[in-house]
C-alpha cells in the first residue's frame, strides 16, 4: 500500500513537472529568464516570422512574445500603444509611414550607432527599402529602423484560365492579340473586362479584385499604382510640398479616372470595400482572373490547393501612359524608446541582419530587403514571384511619410471613395479637393510652401 | 419580539468589540453620515465623469496633440470651435447623423409600439414570441455589424437573395451597403432589427401599466376599440413612448461600432455619422485639441436637446 501511494506521488510530481515544462525541456531563454515582445501585423510573414525567430532564441537565449494585431486595426492600435508611451512592444515593425512621426515623437531609438558599432551598413540593403523603411528625414542618412519586410503592390492572375484555347480564341477575336499577363495599364482593363460576367466551368466569374476599402488605408493604396503610372507626384521635385499641378495634374486625373473606370466595369458585386483580405478571398474562391495585393501574400497564394501551383501566375503593376511604379508597402523593424529591454531588442536586430538570417526569411516566406540575397543570381528563380518583387522593388514610390502621414491619408481616403465609389464629383474636383486638405494639414504644421 | 433581541445582540457585539468607532459613529450628524456615504460616489463621479468633462473643455481651446506631448500648447482660444462649425464635411456629417436619428427611432417607436400592442393581447405562446423577438438585441453590435455584413453581400447575402426572391430582380444587381442611396437605409435597417425589441418592451410596460378599469368603464359607455386606443391606451402609454424614443435619440445619436463595422462610413462619407468622424480626428489624425471641441458641440447638441424633450415629456406626463 505505502509503495502504491509513493508511485503515485512520483507520478503526479512527474506530471506537474512536465506540465511547467521542468526538465530536459527546459530552453535557453526559459534558463537566462529574459523575454521581448515584437509587435507587427497579423498575416502569413508574421508566421514565418515566428518560426525564423526560434533560432534566434536558441541561440541567445532571449524568448520572444509576438504580438500580432489585423491589418485593420493595425495602425490603431500600435499606434495608440506608442502615442500612450506604452511598453507592450520591445521591437516593432511599423508601417513605413509612421517614420517621420515615430521618429519626431521620439518613439523609435535612433539606430545610427548601433549600426556603426555592430557593423552593420545600410548599403547592403536595397535602397528604395532603406528610403521607405529606415529614414527619417528621408534621403538623409538618419536610421530609424533595420528594412526587415520588403512589400509592394503585385498583381495575381488566373494562369489557368488563360490558357484555355477557347478563352484565347474569344480575346484575340475581340482585341486582336493574344492573352498574356498585361504591360500596360490598359491592357489590364481589356482583360478585365473580357472576364467580367465570364462564364468559366458554368461559374458566372468576374474582371479584378481592386482596392476599394474606405476605413483605413485601402483605396489610397490602390488608387496610386494608377496615379503614379499617370505622372502624379506628391509635390514638385524642386520645391517641397508645392502640390499644385502635380498631384492635380491632367495625367493624374486621367490616372484616377482610370481607376474608377476599372472599378465600375469590372470588379465584383459588392467590392465597395475590398483591401488584402477581400481580395484574397476573391481570388481564392475562383471569382477573379486578376487581382491586385501585395507580394506578402503571394507565398501563401502560390502554396494554395485551389488556385495555386500552376493556376497562378505573377506580374507587376502595368505602365502607365507617363511611367511604370508601384505603391511600396512593407516595413522596417525598430526598437521602441519606451521598451525596458532595449539591449535585448537590438541583439535581435543585430541577429535579424544577419545574411545567413536574411536568406532563412526569404525562404520562409518573409520578404528580404537585403542585397545579399536579392542580387543572388539564383534569386529570380528562387519563387515564382521573385522576379516580379525584385522588378517592383525598384520602381516604388511610397505615400507620405510625415508626421502627419494619418491625416493626409484620411484626406484622401475621403476625396478618392468619394469619387470612385460615391460617384461624388470629377476626378478633378477631387484631386483639387485633396490638395486644398494637403495644404491646409500643412499649414497647420507649419510647412512653407 | 425575537428579532429586536438578536438585532440587540448584534449591536452589543459591535459595541463590545469596538466602542471607540461606535462612540464615534454615534455623536455624528445625519448630514455627516450622508455625506459619509456619497463621498465616494461623488470622489468616483468627479474623477471618471466631471474632470475629463472639464478637460476635454480645456483642451478644445488648445493645439495639444496626444501624440506630440513634446511640442509646447497654444492657446487658440474659440478657433477649432469656429473651423468645425463652419466646415461643410461637419455639416454633411451631421446631416447623415440625423437622418440615421429620426428614421432609426420612427421606425423603431412605430414597429416598437405595434409589437409591444400584439404581445399585450397575451394570445397563445406570446411568451415565446417575446423571447424571440427579444433576440436581436441581446447580440452585441460588432457581432450584428458582421454578420449584418454578409446578409447584405450581393452575392451571397440572405438580404439580397430575400430581395430578389419577393421582387424578380437579380439579386448581384444591387447593393446595400457600397450604393450611396441604398447604404444610408442599409444602416436603418440593421440598427431598428436590433433595437426594435428595446422599444418594444418600454412600449410593452406601459401598455400593462394602463388599469383595466378603465377600459371597463369605456366598454360601459360603449365606446368603441378605435375610440379606446386614441382616448386611452394612446395618451396613458404616451410617456412610456417619448421616454423609449429619448433614449434611442440619444443613443443613436452617438451610433459608431455597428456603422463602422458595416461600412466604415461608406461609399466615399455617405454613411459617416459624426461620431465616426469625431474618432477620425481623435484617434486617427490625433487633432486632440480639435476633437475636443468636436466633441463638446456634440455633447452640448445632445445635452440641449434631450433638456428640451425632457421638458415637454414632463408636460405629458403631467396631464
Amino acid at each position: 500500500m505505502k509503495r502504491t501511494i509513493t508511485k503515485t506521488l512520483v507520478v503526479a510530481c512527474g506530471a506537474v513537472a512536465a506540465a511547467f515544462g521542468v526538465g530536459a525541456g527546459t530552453t535557453p531563454a526559459q534558463a537566462q529568464g529574459k523575454t521581448i515582445t515584437l509587435c507587427w501585423a497579423a498575416w502569413d510573414p508574421a508566421n514565418a516570422l515566428v518560426e525564423l525567430s526560434k533560432d534566434f532564441t536558441a541561440k541567445s537565449g532571449i524568448g520572444m512574445k509576438f504580438e500580432f494585431v489585423p491589418w485593420t486595426n493595425y495602425a490603431d492600435r500600435f499606434l495608440n500603444e506608442l502615442n500612450s508611451h506604452g511598453s507592450l512592444c520591445d521591437l516593432i515593425i511599423g508601417d513605413s509611414q509612421w517614420i517621420g512621426g515615430a521618429a519626431e515623437n521620439g518613439q523609435y531609438v535612433k539606430l545610427n550607432d548601433f549600426f556603426k558599432k555592430e557593423g552593420i551598413s545600410m548599403d547592403d540593403y536595397m535602397p528604395a527599402t532603406v528610403v521607405g523603411y529606415s529614414e527619417w528625414p528621408k534621403n538623409t542618412p538618419n536610421y530609424w529602423a533595420l528594412p526587415a519586410m520588403g512589400d509592394a503592390v503585385g498583381w495575381t492572375y488566373r494562369k489557368d484560365w488563360f490558357a484555355r484555347p477557347d478563352v484565347q480564341k474569344d480575346f484575340k477575336a475581340k482585341y486582336n492579340r493574344d492573352l498574356a499577363a498585361p504591360k500596360t495599364l490598359d491592357e489590364l482593363r481589356d482583360i478585365a473586362q473580357f472576364f467580367q460576367g465570364r462564364e468559366i466551368d458554368g461559374k458566372k466569374v468576374y474582371g479584378a479584385s481592386i482596392y476599394t476599402e474606405r476605413g483605413s488605408e485601402g483605396i489610397t493604396m490602390g488608387v496610386s499604382n494608377y496615379l503614379y503610372d499617370y505622372g502624379f507626384k506628391y509635390d514638385d521635385p524642386k520645391k517641397s510640398y508645392a502640390m499644385d499641378g502635380f498631384v492635380n495634374s491632367p495625367g493624374a486625373v486621367k490616372g484616377l479616372e482610370a481607376y474608377k473606370e476599372l472599378y465600375k466595369c469590372c470588379t465584383p458585386p459588392g467590392a465597395s470595400n475590398s483591401y488584402m483580405s477581400e481580395g484574397l478571398d476573391a481570388f481564392k474562391s475562383g471569382q477573379v482572373a486578376l487581382q491586385m495585393n501585395f507580394f506578402a501574400f503571394f507565398p501563401g497564394l502560390h502554396k494554395d490547393p485551389n488556385v495555386g501551383g500552376d493556376k497562378i501566375g505573377f506580374f507587376v503593376n502595368p505602365a502607365g501612359p507617363a511611367a511604370q511604379a508601384t505603391q511600396l508597402g512593407g516595413q522596417g523593424i525598430s526598437v521602441v524608446s519606451y521598451s525596458k529591454n532595449q539591449a535585448e531588442a537590438l541583439q535581435y536586430i543585430k541577429w535579424f541582419s544577419g545574411s545567413d538570417v536574411q536568406k532563412k526569411w526569404w525562404a520562409l516566406g518573409g520578404y528580404s530587403c537585403a542585397k545579399s540575397v536579392l542580387n543572388d543570381p539564383g534569386f529570380p528563380n528562387s519563387a515564382p514571384f521573385a522576379k516580379e518583387f525584385l522588378q517592383s522593388m525598384g520602381m516604388v514610390v511610397d505615400f507620405w511619410a510625415e508626421p502627419s502621414y494619418a491625416q493626409l491619408l484620411q484626406a484622401e481616403q475621403k476625396r478618392v471613395h468619394d469619387y470612385v465609389v460615391a460617384d461624388k464629383g470629377t476626378a478633378q474636383e477631387a484631386l483639387d479637393g485633396l490638395v486644398r486638405d494637403w495644404k491646409a494639414i500643412f499649414k497647420e504644421e507649419g510647412k512653407k510652401f | 419580539m425575537n428579532e429586536l433581541s438578536a438585532s440587540s445582540r448584534i449591536t452589543y457585539r459591535a459595541v463590545m468589540v469596538r466602542p471607540g468607532v461606535a462612540r464615534r459613529i454615534r455623536g455624528l450628524s445625519d448630514r455627516t453620515l450622508a455625506w459619509l456615504f456619497i463621498t465616494p460616489t461623488i470622489v468616483l463621479l468627479l474623477a471618471i465623469n466631471i474632470f475629463p468633462l472639464l478637460w476635454t473643455i480645456y483642451l478644445s481651446f488648445t493645439n495639444y496633440r496626444a501624440n506630440r506631448a513634446n511640442v509646447p500648447t497654444i492657446w487658440l482660444g474659440a478657433d477649432w470651435y469656429q473651423s468645425i462649425l463652419t466646415d461643410p464635411d461637419i455639416w454633411a456629417a451631421m446631416q447623415v447623423t440625423a437622418h440615421f436619428v429620426i428614421w432609426t427611432v420612427v421606425i423603431e417607436t412605430v414597429v416598437g409600439f405595434g409589437l409591444a400592442y400584439l404581445i399585450d393581447k397575451k394570445f397563445r405562446g406570446h411568451g415565446l414570441w417575446t423571447t424571440i423577438i427579444l433576440l436581436p438585441m441581446m447580440l452585441s453590435p460588432a457581432v450584428v455589424g458582421n454578420f449584418w455584413t454578409f446578409l447584405y453581400q450581393p452575392q451571397i447575402g440572405l438580404f439580397n437573395y430575400m430581395v430578389a426572391f419577393f421582387t424578380g430582380r437579380d439579386a448581384s444587381s444591387f447593393q446595400m451597403l457600397g450604393d450611396v442611396t441604398l447604404s444610408p437605409w442599409a444602416i436603418v435597417i440593421v440598427d431598428a432589427w436590433i433595437w426594435t425589441p428595446y422599444v418594444m418592451l418600454i412600449c410593452l410596460a406601459g401598455l400593462r401599466s394602463i388599469p383595466d378599469y378603465i377600459y371597463e368603464a369605456a366598454e360601459v359607455d360603449r365606446a368603441s376599440k378605435w375610440r379606446q386606443f386614441w382616448s386611452i391606451t394612446l395618451p396613458m402609454a404616451l410617456p412610456f413612448i417619448m421616454l423609449a424614443v429619448l433614449f434611442r435619440g440619444i443613443e443613436n445619436f452617438k451610433m459608431f461600432d455597428m456603422v463602422n463595422l458595416l461600412t466604415g462610413g461608406g461609399p466615399g462619407s455617405t454613411t459617416e455619422v459624426a461620431s465616426i468622424t469625431l474618432k477620425r480626428a481623435a484617434f486617427e489624425s490625433w487633432r486632440t485639441g480639435y476633437s475636443s471641441a468636436f466633441a463638446i458641440i456634440l455633447f452640448v447638441t445632445v445635452f440641449g436637446l434631450a433638456n428640451i424633450y425632457v421638458k415637454a415629456l414632463n408636460k405629458v406626463k403631467s396631464r
